[in-house]
């Protein structure tokens, strides 16, 4: 094969912009998640939302290897400033910086120059700076430099095959976010059975909305009152909302398709076809069945199709033999 | 009132290339209007800019990577139209004698055999390749990419240092910090026709792919670079932005059937020209350094074969050693029949019994200098030396006189620059580039590196070195 350098896309540049998208969405999504607990959490349930973040991202071992409990001090400090753990948000942009570090030949001088400002500025944060009164700020501060890469990103970003990758990441990872999210936070939320018929904390299900940037939205379709199942649903099945599950799969299949035939990419056609079929599934299933069948097997169903997915796209497109994938997202570097 | 920049400034009995050039006289009446303070601040902002543009190179230190900017001094270094036009030419022309004398070096070595240039110095070289024999290249080039390390001595005569003929770097800051003054110092260059710079990448990519294969109707060419922890990185990355091809790593290449492939989504993609910023023993693992993980495995067979330019080529490394340095003005007489342009710093080769006769007569004015050794390693600098180490050096020149070249001490010349807060005289060097395929093309003015610290004579970047924006103006 030979073809114009605008044609081609290195296999190892195609990984590392996926993983870049990637990793602004995740450290997007942690400063939501931190941000929301921050503000909403101030009541008798407080300790245990600390601790179901650190459950969110599987990383109960590692943090009590250094931490005795899950307060807003210990957990906050793990998350924003910890640059030895691997998913903190300082992590999170270190890698997302190196990524267009080894991509500067391919992205734009502003998306560089952006993440490496906004990195030496997390960089730089000491515990200090994580006091109560400060942290709403900064939590504001980190999403919207987030934003502002997606930003820049989107109106600087050359259409080519990279720009299709860099979006596939992006789905991908909020569609996993999402569904992390609800994860814990639903059963965490959900009243004692020997609740049943008392009224539900409204409050906690509207932070759970605001963390995924969906309470207005929500508030639009449904007036009414605010139920579990309405919550569930409007964040996996609604197509029109950016971070539901379900608009994520469809915007990643509708790339993957459109890159493969705008680029003759013989390759990834399971991965094609693998969206496809999710994409079905989630525009027919209600969400009272998911909730009767179990929402957290239907949830960890999905993560599992997802990781699948990244795998088969790192064969189909990355350069990587079966044998060599990474195993854990966070190995990528 | 804050004094401006050029009131305390005093080069005392160097050379300065600000003050004793017509072409600066604008700009130094800019300057007289410009307080040191503003200047102080400008300063620091354009600096800050550098950093978070990320125009860096890498050090590493206890385990753990800095990334420095390298010192930019915003008060430019000026040449006159006239000074680049001598410059340019003997530029061109050292670069001519150079690509001449590797194609003769690796075919017929007429050099040799008429006694130009010493055998041994050639065929023991340690960057001479045999591999190279017989191999023809398109328009006998082998150096596309050369940097010429010029000095000024105290007289302002220009003379030629050193030639770095294999993989030279710096010309991304020459661009970066052209772009930097546009950007902090608009009003100094208000109205002052300079030189454009910023054509270099287009020039150089037209140059790759005229030496490109004949077989390849529209060649692919790539970057080869050691990767990002490189402290040159941010160069490869300007390179391959300027000339919009990929920047590759030796994972990323293959060889099959003799032809180099890169890993793309589609597949492979065969690769025509690498400007590989590999020294040549990591270039393939087959052909040299056995356990190199840097380059491509069997890249040399593809290269023999016909199916890959490489820029710059292999073996080049002779050309820009020191002891074939001595030769070279003898080198350019031999296949050009003129004399240099830009004159050697006069050098006394101690294997001829009148030059070592010279430097031992004169051996506490002169720089002795083994011929193999690189980075200062072994150097007598004669006016600074003890009677003992004079002693030593005179003992080690009469035991192995080959082994040895001597010069004169050059007292370079000086530039205003901004140290602490003040306007003193720091010495430069210039390193002008040139790009070579079917004809040799010099980007206007070049890398102006400045010692920082006073009276060194160490411009090197990892040695407290900085540099200027260099002008050539109309």
């Amino acid at each position: 094969m030979r073809g114009s350098s605008s044609e081609v896309l290195l296999a190892r540049y195609a990984d590392c912009i996926f993983w870049l998208a990637r990793y602004v969405e995740r450290a997007e999504n942690l400063a939501r998640i931190l941000d929301v607990n921050e503000t909403f959490s101030r009541d008798d349930r407080g300790g245990q939302n600390w601790l179901s973040i650190v459950q969110l991202n599987s990383d109960e071992e590692r943090f009590f290897a250094t931490h005795r409990a899950a307060t807003a001090q210990t957990v906050v400090k793990f998350y924003v400033i910890d640059s030895g753990n691997p998913t903190s948000i300082v992590s999170a942009i270190r890698y997302a910086r190196e990524n267009a570090r080894t991509l500067r030949p391919l992205i734009s001088t502003e998306m560089w120059v952006q993440l490496n400002v906004f990195h030496n500025r997390l960089a730089a944060l000491v515990e200090a700076d994580l006091t109560s009164g400060k942290l709403a700020s900064l939590f504001g501060s980190i999403k919207e430099a987030c934003q502002t890469h997606t930003g820049i990103t989107e109106g600087t970003f050359f259409r080519d095959q990279g720009w299709y990758f860099y979006q596939l990441g992006r789905y991908i990872e909020r569609a996993d976010q999402t569904t992390r999210l609800l994860d814990i936070k639903y059963h965490l939320l959900l009243p004692n059975l020997s609740d049943v018929g008392s009224p539900i904390d409204v409050s906690q299900w509207n932070a759970l909305l605001r963390s995924a940037a969906g309470y207005h939205a929500y508030r639009r379709l449904h007036t009414a009152n605010t139920t579990p199942a309405r919550v569930a649903g409007f964040l996996l099945l609604n197509q029109a909302f950016p971070r539901s599950l379900h608009h994520c799969v469809r915007e990643a299949g509708r790339l993957l398709g459109e890159v493969k035939s705008r680029y003759l990419l013989r390759q990834g056609n399971d991965a094609a076809e693998e969206l496809d079929r999710l994409r079905g599934v989630l525009g027919t299933l209600d969400i009272s069945v998911i909730l009767s069948e179990g929402l957290h097997e239907f949830l960890d169903l999905m993560q599992r199709q997802l990781i699948a997915l990244t795998r088969d796209l790192s064969i189909a497109f990355f350069g990587y033999s079966p044998a060599d994938v990474p195993t854990k997202s966070v190995a990528q570097q | 009132m804050d004094p401006s920049v050029l009131d305390e400034y005093d080069p005392s009995s160097f050379y300065c290339e600000m003050l004793r050039s017509a072409a600066s006289r604008v700009v130094r009446e800019r300057l007289a209007g410009l307080s040191i303070n503003a200047l102080k601040e400008r300063a620091a902002a354009a600096n800050a800019e550098l950093y978070n543009l990320g125009i860096t190179f890498t050090i590493y230190s206890d385990a753990r990577t800095i990334d420095r900017i390298l010192p930019f001094d915003v008060l430019p270094r000026i040449l006159s139209a006239e000074e680049w036009r001598h410059i340019e030419s003997g530029i061109m022309q050292r670069i001519t004698a150079i690509n001449l004398l590797l194609d003769d070096v690796y075919h017929d070595q007429h050099v040799l055999r008429d006694g130009v240039v010493p055998a041994d110095l050639i065929l023991g070289n340690r960057n001479y390749r045999p591999l190279m024999r017989g191999i023809d290249l398109p328009y006998k080039t082998y150096v596309n990419i050369c940097g010429t390390d010029i000095v000024r001595d105290e007289r302002g005569t220009f003379l030629v240092l050193e030639d770095n003929a294999r993989t030279p770097s710096g010309v991304s800051y020459v661009v970066e910090n052209r772009h930097m003054m546009l950007r902090a110092f608009p009003d100094l260059l208000d109205g002052v026709s300079l030189r454009p710079i910023d054509n270099y990448g287009a020039r150089l990519i037209a140059a790759l792919q005229e030496v490109a294969p004949a077989s390849a109707a529209d060649p692919q060419v790539v970057l080869l670079s050691p990767g990002t922890y490189n402290s040159a990185y941010f160069e490869h990355v300007f390179l391959a932005r300027e000339m919009g091809v990929p920047l590759v790593e030796g994972s990323d290449l293959l060889v099959e059937d003799e032809r180099v492939f890169m890993r793309t989504t589609g597949g492979l993609a065969q690769v025509d020209v690498i400007y590989r910023r590999i020294n040549d023993d990591y270039l393939d693992s087959e052909a040299f350094v056995p356990d190199s993980m840097l380059g491509v495995p069997g890249l040399m067979r593809s290269y023999r074969a016909g199916n890959l330019a490489l820029a710059n080529a292999v073996g080049t490394g002779i050309a820009d050693d020191k002891a074939i340095y001595a030769y070279m003005p003898r080198i350019i007489s031999y296949y050009l029949d003129q004399d240099p342009i830009l004159p050697n710093v006069e050098t006394h080769i101690c294997r001829e019994p009148k030059a070592l006769r010279f430097t031992l007569d004169h051996l506490a004015d002169l720089v002795v200098k083994p011929v193999g050794e690189a980075g200062g390693h072994g150097i007598t600098v004669g006016p600074r030396a003890s009677l003992q180490e004079l002693d030593e050096c005179r003992a080690k020149l009469v035991a192995d006189p080959a082994n040895y070249i001597s010069q004169p001490c050059i007292n370079l010349s000086v530039a205003p620059t901004l140290v602490d807060g003040r306007i003193e005289p720091r010495h430069v060097d210039l390193r002008p580039f040139a790009v070579t395929g079917s004809s040799t093309w010099v980007l206007p003015g070049g890398l102006t590196r400045v010692a920082l610290r006073r009276r060194s004579l160490v411009v090197n970047s990892s040695q407290g070195g900085g540099s200027k924006d260099t002008w050539v103006v109309e």
